[in-house]
């Protein structure tokens, strides 16, 4: 045999064996869902990608990673919560993964809502976070609801799904999820912050456990709820209890809690000023629960007619407590601003809003401090030597809604007659008067 | 001179209980930004924890216009949840929970941001 020979030879063989090597590769490929043809539930490349979390003993190996890729999740806001929760999941394997955010993406959003970035500013949030998802593992089904949730269109969309995430931010929806989820008899991962904190529970685990109704029968007065364009949040806080609750979810999915194990707990983390978190043993399901106890009066029916009410049960916030001719515009506003006469402009904008932006020639005193006057001239004397009752007084905000409440105040309790606010406040003069205005 | 006011206390039948209290979730805003308060709560026996709500109203909450946050008809308001030593409150007896030393009483907002 000639040499050239035995090299041709070799060549061949090696060929040979690749030929084999892609035909199965391109087998398994063309088996990704572990269809009957393949000796194995997985394709080869899920193996490689899910073999870290695999082997870890708590997760249970590939019996829970096939648990994971039959699962069906539904998120609901892909906000601060739902962003870091979301790719976790995916990543994860979580077979189908719902989003329903009907919002778009806002420059304000990006400091804690890590899926999205400042190129899809005015995207819709589903939609942006979609994109990242489906290039991070292309093996997961993303299905996106641009709507918002409300009782009309929630069954709907839940019966599609084995388990909910609440990553809302208004008591109105978190009601809403709970109420649903109970009658589709799925769990609930709820979890919600603002500033530095943030809560963490599971409702209706497994049709037994409470549900929100059963933490929280009445609603919180609406003055008392603080939202994160209000109360401000810090983006790694939230961030931590997003991810908190895509293990919380990968344990629901993989049996980690059972029947006899779980118990009704809220979780509670605070980023300062040392880093806490707590678990809090809560109460069970309440009998007496109007939507799993063992009368419901909350069931389909009620929820789909519309005939719970729940804008009338959270209630809304009245800031709209100065009539038409107590309050001017933000072009009066601005005449007054500019003109040679000694009103005094009243910044009612807490002082760590203050200091961020705001208008020289102002004085600032925030609606609470106010309030804690009591009425008195001397103390607002304290921080306004020139006031008197005669002055003619302009208060501002951040939206025109605590001007409002100082605008009474000082009419009602100081006794000052000549006092207006500015509709829709330091924000809309930047709007609309001066944009190189800081905005935050 | 201790002596004297512990006889004093002994006829007076009056005892002091040493807590804990916490404001957590934003709530210690009407406690002048203090989270943690150790307590001595004097009381005659048994000091529940519908005392201790009227002794935080009576005595640390210092505009009486902030009552409305913490208390609504008698009890902690909706949205507040009440720990006692880290357990829902409801599981303990809620007001009529007979408070122990070095019990510690946790008041926290639920919060609803995402
Ligand atoms: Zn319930």
């Amino acid at each position: 045999m000639s040499e050239v020979d035995a090299e041709m030879r070799a060549e061949l063989a090696a060929l040979k064996l690749e030929n084999a090597v892609l035909r199965k590769q391109l087998a398994s490929n063309n088996n990704k869902n572990g269809t009957s043809d393949s000796p194995h539930p997985l394709s080869l490349e899920e193996y490689r990608r899910y073999g870290r979390q695999m082997i870890v003993e708590d997760i249970g190996g590939l019996k829970s990673q096939l648990k994971l890729k039959a699962a069906k999740v539904l998120v609901i806001g892909a906000g601060g919560l739902g962003c870091p929760a979301l790719p976790y999941l995916t990543g994860a394997g979580v077979g189908t993964i719902g989003i329903v955010d009907n919002d778009v993406v806002d420059t304000s959003n990006l400091h804690r809502q890590v899926l999205h970035d400042s190129t899809k500013v005015g995207m819709l949030k589903c939609e942006s976070a979609k994109q990242v998802l489906n290039k991070l593992n292309p093996h997961v089904e993303i299905v996106t609801y641009p709507v918002r949730l409300d009782y009309s269109n929630a069954f709907e969309i839940f019966e599609k799904y084995d388990c909910v995430l609440d990553c809302t931010d208004t008591p109105l929806t978190r009601y809403l999820i709970s109420d649903v989820a109970v009658n589709v008899g799925i769990p609930v991962v709820s979890a919600s912050g603002v500033g530095t904190e943030g809560q963490l529970t599971i409702l209706n685990f497994q049709n037994e456990g409470p549900c929100y109704r059963c933490f929280f029968p009445t609603p919180p007065p609406p003055t008392s709820v603080s939202s994160c364009s209000e109360g401000g949040v810090i983006g790694p806080c939230i961030g931590l209890v997003g991810t908190m609750m895509a293990i919380e979810t990968i344990k629901v999915i993989i049996g980690s809690y059972t029947s006899e194990n779980f118990k009704p707990f809220l979780m509670m983390y605070s980023g300062f000023p040392q880093q806490t978190l707590r678990t809090f043993k809560m109460r069970g399901r309440q009998s007496k629960c109007l939507t799993c106890g063992d009368h419901p009066t909350i069931n389909k029916e009620a929820i789909q007619s519309g005939s719970i009410n729940y804008e009338l049960f959270c209630g809304s916030r009245n800031y709209n407590v100065c009539e038409p001719d107590e309050r001017m515009s933000v072009q009066d506003f601005e005449k007054h601003r500019e003109g040679p006469n000694d009103v005094i402009l009243l910044d009612v904008r807490p002082s760590h809003h203050y200091e961020i932006s705001h208008f020289a020639n102002t004085f600032n005193i925030p609606v609470k401090k106010l309030r804690n006057m009591d009425g008195s001239m001397a103390k607002l004397q304290d921080e306004i030597p020139r006031i008197k009752q005669d002055s003619e007084v302009v208060v501002l905000c951040r939206y025109g809604n605590d001007s409002q409440i100082a605008t009474r105040l000082l009419k009602d309790e100081f006794k000052i007659p000549n006092v207006r606010d500015v509709k829709g406040g330091f924000f809309k003069y930047i709007d609309e008067i001066d944009p190189s205005i800081p905005k935050y | 001179m201790n002596e004297l006011i512990s006889k004093d206390i002994k006829r007076n039948k009056t005892r002091m209980v040493k807590i804990k209290v916490e404001f957590l979730g934003g709530l210690d805003v009407i406690f002048n930004k203090e989270r943690v308060h150790n307590l001595n709560v004097p009381k005659e026996d048994p000091v529940t924890m519908a005392d201790l709500l009227d002794f935080i109203v009576e005595t640390m909450i210092a505009n009486k216009k902030d009552v409305e946050v913490f208390l609504e008809n008698g009890t902690v308001r909706p949205g507040i949840i009440t720990l006692i030593n880290d357990t829902d409150w409801e599981l303990e007896g809620e007001l009529e929970y007979v408070l122990e030393d070095g019990d510690i009483i946790s008041f926290t907002s639920t919060l609803h941001g995402g």
